[in-house]
């Protein structure tokens, strides 16, 4: 069943996407911003986390979710040090996210050349 | 010497002889309906170098050299060269040169350097300064995305109104004398900006230029559009030709019977996922220097006016939101010029 | 032709009817199938290392890392921009869009040098998500620490 609700949620997250950029010409780096700030946001108004323990994957892996990582970590931090949350728990709960993409990249830079299409 | 013609035209009274072309591609454009007409099909985008970059310059070289060639020559007979290319500050064509050791000018035209390139060489002969020129114009297809928009690699859907940028360069050899066809007279464009801000619609930010020059070329040389067997233009694709036939139509134009665009006939746009049509520096130079030259050799067409256009934005002005100016430059290319056949 | 602010946004129609759109229907429909397929292996991931013991944050931090992993290495097969042209927001949208979004422009700029090319154009495309998703978590923090 959990596999059932990721796909349907996960997948709708990207129409969602799929349809701004048919409709208003957004690029794909505009989007991923967008979904980004719009995760962040629902994840600091609380709305994001029921969808989170619904799906599971399915709202995790989309990039709202990253949002929904950094708000999340921000308000932890903040309960746990005060203000100085602000500074460091957004980056702390997406450190492994933000770090694994900057290795992996660089390895694959070391391994491959550009590809034509 | 030359005329002065109307508004923005010449009218050439030298022989001015397109004595030979030469036309590289990439394999895409070797696959595609005018694959039989190209002179070189390169093997892979690279081309046995490192970068695009250099890739694109080692065309230029070696399909420079291969124009000279087919014109009976040696580089040492060519007296200027003016070429150009869509990377920045023209490195394509001055890589591409650099050891052919003649006299160059580079030129920028953006699509339309082609024309832009015929247009001043046709005038160097004209005026005697030379009587052996060599041109050019390239573009290569991953350094352009790499410049103007993603890294290949990256993961999105291009929209339909895109164009394909060909890889390849085009050259022909311009003698003064020689074989037919010849340059007999030329329309230069201004720029025209409709206001077009989407650089995913680059067809729709020339076509009025297009539209521009071919009513300026007529009026000029006060002929209708039946005057020539085809009317070509550079790398409209298809949605810049329907715009190009409707702007004109409206001035009460009609070239829909004789009209047809260098990026629609270079791809397959069924089987080749090409969108709109092909575009870049080398889509108007090697269809011209292969499939259109060859038929003028034919005699299939007697009377051409060949339009390369161009769209002149760069990314940053693109990312600053400005409108994608357009500019075309018309050249007529004959068999047979008055009182000679 | 007559440049005139009129005939301008004449013009500006004409294009309208003469670019085809995008067929929407058939690129959501690719959309939601790659994207829904991206998220179950995200699931399938999480729901391996649970059984392992590992706990609920870890998982999160581990299935995430596997799928950028992944996109990377598609990323530098050639394979990932095939899948994103077919998926479009598909493949965009999930967490492998950002490990292609950051593997790419490495991989294309390499040849400008590890420091100037790579180094310097590595986030051409994936830092302002850092950025403004950064900016996003700060105010959000600021907002939650003067009202909880």
């Amino acid at each position: 069943m959990d596999y059932l609700y990721a796909f349907l949620v996960g997948g709708g997250i990207c129409v969602i996407g799929q349809i701004l950029i048919d409709k208003t010409k957004l690029t794909s780096a505009r989007i991923l911003v967008l979904f980004v700030v719009l995760g962040c946001i629902l994840g600091g108004l609380g709305i994001y986390q029921p969808l989170v323990n619904f799906a599971g994957a399915g709202a995790t892996v989309p990039l709202p979710g990253f949002g929904n990582t950094l708000a999340k970590g921000v308000i932890e931090e903040v309960d746990r040090c005060g203000l100085l949350g602000v500074l460091t728990g957004g980056l702390k709960a997406s450190a492994a996210g933000i770090t694994s993409a900057i290795v992996f990249a660089f390895l694959a830079a070391l391994i491959f050349n550009p590809k034509e299409k | 010497m030359a005329k002065h013609i109307g508004k923005q035209s010449i009218k050439f009274e030298k022989k001015i002889s397109v004595t030979s072309t030469a036309s590289t591609v990439g394999t895409k454009e070797g696959e595609g309906p005018l694959g039989k007409y190209f002179d070189v099909i390169l093997k892979d985008a690279v081309d046995g170098e490192t970068s695009w970059e250099k890739a694109e310059s080692k065309i230029v070289q070696d399909n420079l050299n291969l124009a000279v060639k087919k014109a009976g020559l040696s580089m040492d007979d060519i007296e200027y060269i003016f070429s150009g290319d869509l990377l920045n500050q023209g490195t394509g064509s001055t890589y591409g040169i650099r050891n052919l050791n003649r006299p160059f000018f580079g030129l920028y035209g953006a699509c339309s350097t082609f024309g832009e390139s015929m247009c001043l060489a046709s005038i160097m002969i004209e005026s005697g300064g030379a009587s052996k020129v060599l041109i050019g114009a390239s573009s290569h297809f991953c350094a352009a995305e790499k410049q103007f928009r993603f890294p290949l690699g990256l993961g999105t859907q291009r929209p339909l109104t895109s164009t394909w940028t060909v890889t390849g360069d085009g050259a022909a050899v311009l003698c003064k004398n020689g074989n037919p066809p010849y340059i007999v007279g030329m329309t230069t464009g201004k720029i025209v900006d409709f206001g077009i801000t989407d650089a995913n619609n680059m067809g729709a930010a020339m076509a009025a230029a297009a539209a521009d020059i071919i009513m300026t070329n007529l009026k000029d040389f006060n002929i209708s559009p039946d005057y020539y067997d085809l009317i070509i233009t550079g790398d409209l694709g298809y949605v810049g030709k329907e715009l190009t036939i409707e702007l004109l139509k409206k001035e009460n134009i009609d070239i829909s019977n004789n009209y047809t665009d260098c990026g629609i006939e270079i791809y397959d746009k069924n089987t080749q996922d090409t969108h709109s049509g092909g575009s870049g520096c080398a889509c108007s130079a090697v269809t011209f220097s292969s499939y259109f030259y060859n038929k003028m050799k034919k005699g299939e067409l007697n009377r051409i006016l060949f339009i390369p256009t161009g769209a002149l934005m760069s990314s940053t002005s693109v990312q600053q939101g400005e409108s994608i100016p357009g500019i075309a430059h018309a050249v007529i290319l004959e068999n047979f010029p008055k009182g000679d056949s | 032709m007559d440049n005139s602010a009129k005939n301008k946004k004449l013009y500006q129609e004409m294009v309208k009817k003469a670019s085809p759109n995008s067929h929407i229907i058939k690129d959501c429909v690719k959309a939601f199938v790659i994207g829904g397929i991206i998220c179950c292996i995200g699931q399938f991931i999480t729901n391996y290392l649970k059984e392992l013991g590992l706990t609920q944050n870890d998982t999160g931090i581990y299935t995430s890392s596997v799928l950028i992993f992944l996109a990377s290495l598609l990323t530098g097969l050639g394979l990932y921009g095939k899948l994103g042209k077919f998926a479009g927001a598909g493949s965009i949208v999930p967490i492998t869009g950002f490990s292609n979004s950051v593997t790419s422009p490495a991989i294309e700029f390499k040849k400008e040098g590890f420091i100037t090319g790579l180094g310097a154009k590595i986030f051409i495309v994936a830092g302002p998500v850092i950025l403004y998703g950064v900016l996003t978590s700060v105010v959000v923090g600021i907002i939650y620490y003067f009202i909880k």
